[in-house]
């Protein structure tokens, strides 16, 4: 079932000279895991905005073609409306989050939506035990690590039972084993729950296992949209500098020299059985 | 040179942040401080232009104590780009910005304009000359950062956090003017936990852990040791995991970067 379609679509900010997202024909599936990539100042950002409906809602400016998000049409539609179906996790939580506990925090957005009391503890017991957070419920979040913060800003978003959830570059600040974590978490509320994940990502080393589809963008279009194994392997992938995984890449710099592996690897698992199977000659 | 001598550091708030750090950082050496967020790397740096003083233990930068000289005396010699550009940048030009500093210390005009120009073209920032940094993005934000310290010519330069928000394309750019910095005997010293970056880069790596220095060696002897790494709350280089998978085979295990993979994997499978 398609729960994201563009048509054609292009967006202008109010005081941009030319379009920050352009002509972008994009579907994205119910239950997808997307990594949306592309250089800096290519337009992620700005597509992320528009599914949520900051863009044209929020943000102003000139927005052309169509945009269908879980079912609704988000240039006729209110931020709060599309709040209930979209939830969006920024790169710094700070920016994110602002209650005294983290149980309040993940409360907040609920309160908003008119929740009655019941359901709002049932809702925030069970975002807090989602994300693995629940022993930290009493605590105040400007005390917690950058990595148990983000946790708290995806809880607060989870606890509105979003259908899709968005995560703007989630774990810049995170080191490394931090930032696996993070991603396990996503992982989780695509495969348990179902919920529909874009996740802006530049570190495709750590977050391509995930995915199932991506999406990279540069100079406001997508140029290119499939199957991770096709998309980082490509020529055009190479062009723009997209920094695909170095299992990848290391199959491409075999390939060159003439060893061919039986298949494209994206991560260390596959590269590694692929390689076993030339080495012993199996 | 940086001579840190048992240094201890406690906050304000009582985080002991520092717990006896010693280190030696000659003229062109190229470090990268690697660790988990809260162990230390930022305040240890911070000790290097004096922006902190040392609860206990001492600092010499070329000799000087960093106790008995200002921040604005150390400035010229060690540059401190911070990990958030905000908290760095304030002018209504990105121009301006950069040249900032440079009327600070006093240079003449054209000087400065020589100096601006320079820094706006290794960065990639010439068209945004007249633009204020705040229409720009992060990654930009980060760049001019770096330009405004870049031009006036620091002999040692602290990058804390420089890959983070930033492209495939713009670490490469930065691996590659940080070869061109220390081709001209610069001491580069940077703050980070981007392990593939370091892999490609290859620098001599300080591994820190709750305020402590636990190794400090080559790239491809701390990054491939598993626990260390773990430890730090890092992961070793994607190329060493499939290493690590492979090594019943007989395949190295010290290995972080594709080509040296490449030579390896050609040798053993027989293809030449």
């Amino acid at each position: 079932m398609t729960l994201i379609e563009t048509k054609n679509l292009t967006f202008t900010y109010p005081s941009g000279m030319k379009p920050a997202v352009e002509d972008v024909s994009i579907t994205i599936e119910k239950g997808d895991f997307v990594i949306l990539t592309g250089p800096s100042g290519c337009g992620k950002t700005t597509l992320c905005r528009c599914f949520n409906g900051l863009i044209p809602n929020f943000y102003g400016g000139k927005l052309e073609g169509d945009i269908t998000v879980a079912g609704f049409n988000v240039t006729k539609s209110s931020i709060h409306e599309l709040a209930r179906h979209v939830g969006l996790v920024f790169q710094n939580p700070e920016n994110q989050l602002f209650a005294l506990s983290v149980e309040k925090d993940v409360a907040f957005g609920l309160e908003n939506f008119g929740v009655s009391r019941d359901e709002m503890r049932e809702r925030v017991d069970w975002a807090l035990q989602m994300t693995g957070i629940n022993e930290l419920r009493e605590r105040a979040p400007h005390e917690l690590s950058g990595g148990q913060q983000q946790r708290v800003a995806i809880a607060s978003i989870l606890a509105m039972r979003p259908e899709v959830m968005v995560f703007d570059e989630p774990t810049s600040f995170l080191d490394p084993l931090g930032a696996q974590r993070i991603f396990e978490v996503i992982h989780d509320l695509n495969k348990k729950l179902g919920i529909t994940v874009i996740l802006v990502e530049h570190r495709l080393d750590l977050a391509s296992r995930y995915a199932n589809h991506v999406i990279v963008m540069d100079e406001s279009r997508v140029v290119l949209d499939g199957e991770p194994r096709q998309v980082f392997n490509s020529e055009k992938a190479r062009l723009i500098g997209v920094g695909i995984p170095k299992a990848t890449r290391l199959y491409q710099i075999l390939r060159e020299n003439g060893v061919k592996l039986s298949k494209v690897p994206i991560n260390s698992e596959e590269a590694s059985q692929l390689l076993r199977k030339i080495l012993t000659h199996d | 040179m940086i001579e840190v001598k048992d240094v201890h550091f406690t906050y304000p708030n009582g985080v002991e942040a520092l717990k006896g750090v010693f280190i030696t950082i000659r003229n062109g050496d190229f470090v990268a401080i690697m660790g988990q967020n809260g162990a230390g790397k930022t305040t240890l740096v911070k000790h290097f232009n004096g922006l902190l003083k040392s609860t206990r233990g001492e600092i010499l930068v070329d000799g000087v104590n960093t106790r008995d000289v200002s921040v604005a005396h150390l400035a010229r010699k060690v540059g401190f780009v911070f990990q958030n550009p905000d908290h760095q940048l304030f002018c209504e030009t990105v121009e301006d910005e950069i040249a900032f500093a440079l009327k600070n210390f006093g240079y003449k005009k054209n000087i400065i304009n020589r100096r601006v120009s320079w820094a706006l073209n290794l960065l990639g920032l010439t068209q945004y000359r007249k633009t204020s940094p705040f229409m720009l993005s992060g990654g930009e934000r980060k760049r001019v950062a770096l330009a405004s310290v870049l031009a006036w010519n620091p002999k040692i330069v602290i990058l804390d956090e420089p890959t983070i928000g930033q492209d495939y394309q713009q670490k490469e750019k930065l691996r590659q003017f940080i070869t061109q910095l220390r081709a001209q005997k610069k001491t580069m010293v940077i703050v980070t936990h981007d392990v593939e970056f370091v892999a490609e880069c290859n620098p001599r790596v300080v591994l820190m852990t709750e305020g402590k220095i636990v190794a400090d060696g080559r790239a491809d002897n701390i990054l491939t040791n598993y626990d260390l790494v773990t430890k730090a709350s890092l992961v070793p280089p994607q190329v060493t995991q499939i290493f690590m998978k492979l090594s019943d085979l007989g395949l190295p295990s010290n290995v972080i970067d594709v080509h040296e993979a490449r030579k390896i994997l050609l040798n053993l499978s027989g293809v030449s």
